[in-house]
This record gives C-alpha cells, structure tokens and sequence, in this order.
C-alpha cells in the first residue's frame, strides 16, 4: 500500500478503544493511530506500564486485536517469541509489535529490546516516550531530560530536578545496525503514520521512538497535548529523523528554533528552571543539532 | 455510529464462572467514561469544514467520521478538549457538563 495516509484515508475503525488513560494521553494516541496502520493481523505485547494497566483492566478489554502483558524487562523477547510462533504455525499476513514506555524500553527493557535486534526477528517494536516512569507516579527515568522535576528527582536549592540528559535512545538502537529505526512525535502525526506504514512493510526489526506529551506527568492542561509534542520538535528539543539501509537521515530541519522558554514554562515539572538551566538545555540542543546537520543531513 | 460498545457483563459467581488462565476476551468494555468529563465538546456544524483533524487527534478515538457529519461518541469522550485546542475553524465548543 503505498496511499499518502491521512485523517481522510486512515481506516475509521478503532482497534484501541474505551481504555482509561487520562484526558490528552499522547501515548494513548500513539497506539491508537499506531494499530490503525498496523491493522486487525496485529499481536501487540506490552510491558508493565501506562498503556497496559489502562487497557487491561478486567473484565475490560481495550484492544480489539490479541495482546498481552509480557514481564517488564522483556517486551523484546515476547514480541519476538510471538513472531516467531507465528511463523511456526504458518499464520501470514500478521504483525507482531511491542508497545513499551520510555523506562520499558531505555531502561528495563533494553537487553531484551538490544537481543530481538541482533536476531532481527520480524516485530515493530515501539518506544512510547514520555520522559519518566508515569505509571507509577512520575519517577525519572533514563530519558527524562534535564532539568526535570519527578519524584526521583525533586528540583530543591541544590538541584534542578534531573541532572542527566535524555539517553540517545535512537541512536543506541541504530548502532546494532537495525533494519529500521525512526523517532516520530504525536506533534507530527502524519509524519508518525507515515513511518509506521515503512516500519509495516519491513522485513526484520524496526523501532519507532514516538514523543508523546502525558498531562499528569508534566503538569500542563490536558488539551495543549498534541500542539506541545508539536513545540518539542520545533524549537528543537525533539526531533524527527530515520535511520535505513545504514544511513541517518533528518526529516525536519528548521532554519530556526521556536523559544525553549515556550515550551518549558508551560509545564509544571520545569517550572522552577533557572536561566541558567535554561542555558544548558540550550547549549545541549545545539550541541545536537550540529552533528545532525553535519551527519545527517544529505 | 460505528464505535466499539459497552457488553453486558455479569460478575462471575463461583470459580467456574472465570475464564481458564490468565486470559480474556478482546473488545470487551463493560464500563463507559463519560464520567470522567467536567467539560463536553459540542460541533458546531455551520463552522466544520470536515478537515477531520479532530478525528486524528483524539487519543480516545472518540469520533466517527463514517456519517455524512463528525459524531462524537459521548460514552467515551472524557473531554480533554484536545479536539477543541486543534480545531482550526473553532468549530467545536467546550460545553460544561451539568449535573
């Protein structure tokens, strides 16, 4: 299928429905629209965290497809056991894919995420990224960015919340010379769906590491949800890039950043920043960029 | 309006009422959320152009696009208000819920 996938073309039927995730959940929307592309032949495998405690809650069922809630340290290795099952009992046509948080998936996950890609088993594994350990009440986790209140990482008079940058997540991946791998963020949800469909037609392990704002767990009003993920990129502290056949690519790259300060301040876990560490989140972001325009741009 | 509905459920009274195993069926909602909304959003459809960005962007997938108009499924729909804060022609409006 190879249709421009829009809010016009994409199926209307909801395959990740009546879930109980908060009001404005970016994750949330991420599955969603994820299962949409993805289609009815899909087995998903989700870990300890939001998206399962909010679909799994007996007897409700929100998926509408098979899914099941794997130990938290091996998204990786269920999705691919589910793959492989699959293959072994000649079921075609279907696609095995994990959804993990960002904990799930930087932290806890990750030796089961790191084996699936050295095997390159056939699943779609999806990072939903919301910079901390929601589920169990906003702990910092290795892709909270700094300067980030969470309960692990209090902002008081010495410290300013976290003190660690976000883990390069995306690179990692890239560095096992993956078959696919792209971050995305629920700002940029045509763009999102766009390499959900690639990651579909791909044959081997793909990974979408997909930015997606939580109201409860950042502190700002539930309806800004999908314009903040949007901001994220914009003024450059998320960005869109993919990685193929070996090579980086940037798929957006503005000739100017929009304000951090916009972005930050509306959120209550970066309320109390500094200028100063505004600063250092500045210097990070360009940092970044510099090497992705000089890598990544062809 | 082609969405998901609630199925009856009857709480399992002795051991032989539960499923085998840990497992249970799909598409199975027995609970509503509406409950959940302080705030309903309302489309006004002298103002909606059917750009169905509020389709897209619903983390609850809330509203139908199969109709000739955008439905909103209300037993779902916890009023967010991120259809409203994306809606370009501010056609739809945040209308607080009355007891």
């Amino acid at each position: 299928m190879n249709q421009k996938l829009n809010a016009r073309t994409i199926t209307n039927k909801e395959l990740f429905y009546g879930h109980k995730a908060c009001g404005g959940c970016g994750e949330a929307l991420a599955v969603r629209l994820a299962m949409k592309v993805l289609g009815e032949r899909t087995f998903a495998s989700l870990p300890a965290g939001c998206m399962s405690a909010v679909s799994f809650i007996y007897p409700n069922m929100a998926f509408t497809s098979n899914a099941i809630i794997t130990p938290f340290a091996s998204t990786g290795a269920v999705a691919a056991g589910v793959a492989a099952g699959l293959k072994a009992l000649g079921i075609e046509d279907t696609h095995s894919v994990g959804f993990a948080g960002d904990g799930g998936t930087a932290d806890i996950g990750l030796q089961a995420l790191s084996g699936a890609i050295d095997r390159n088993d056939d699943i779609i594994y999806f990072c939903n990224d919301n910079e901390a350990y929601m589920n169990t009440g906003i702990q910092k986790s290795g892709l909270t960015p700094y300067g980030t209140r969470t309960t692990t990482s209090p902002a008081g008079e010495n410290l300013p919340g976290s003190i660690t940058m976000k883990k390069n997540m995306f690179e990692i991946v890239a560095a096992h010379g993956i078959a696919y791998a792209a971050t995305a963020s629920i700002g940029y949800l045509e763009d999102f769906m766009k390499k959900v469909q690639k990651a579909k037609d791909i044959k081997g392990t793909s990974y979408i590491h997909v930015f997606a704002p939580c109201p409860t767990g950042w502190g700002h009003e539930s309806n800004i949800a999908v314009s903040l993920a949007k901001q994220a990129v914009d003024c450059g502290l998320w960005y869109l890039a993919e990685y193929e056949n070996g090579e980086f690519t940037l798929n957006k790259n503005p000739k100017e950043f929009s304000s951090v300060e916009d972005y930050l301040k509306v959120q209550g876990r970066f309320k109390h920043l500094e200028d100063r560490d505004i600063e250092i989140i500045k210097n990070h972001r360009d940092t970044k960029w510099k090497k992705m325009r000089r890598d990544w741009v062809r | 309006m082609k969405r998901p509905k609630v199925k009856k459920w009857t709480e399992p009274k002795t051991i032989k009422d539960y499923p085998m195993g840990s497992t249970c069926d799909s598409d199975h909602l027995t609970s509503i959320n509406a409950g959940w909304r302080t705030f309903r959003p309302v489309i006004n459809y002298d103002k909606c152009v059917n750009c169905l960005r509020c389709f897209l962007v619903c983390p609850d997938g809330v509203i139908d696009k199969s109709g000739e108009k955008l439905e909103i499924d209300y037993d779902y729909c916890k009023g967010c208000g991120v259809c409203e804060y994306e809606c370009r022609p501010r056609a739809i409006d945040m209308v607080k819920e009355e007891k």
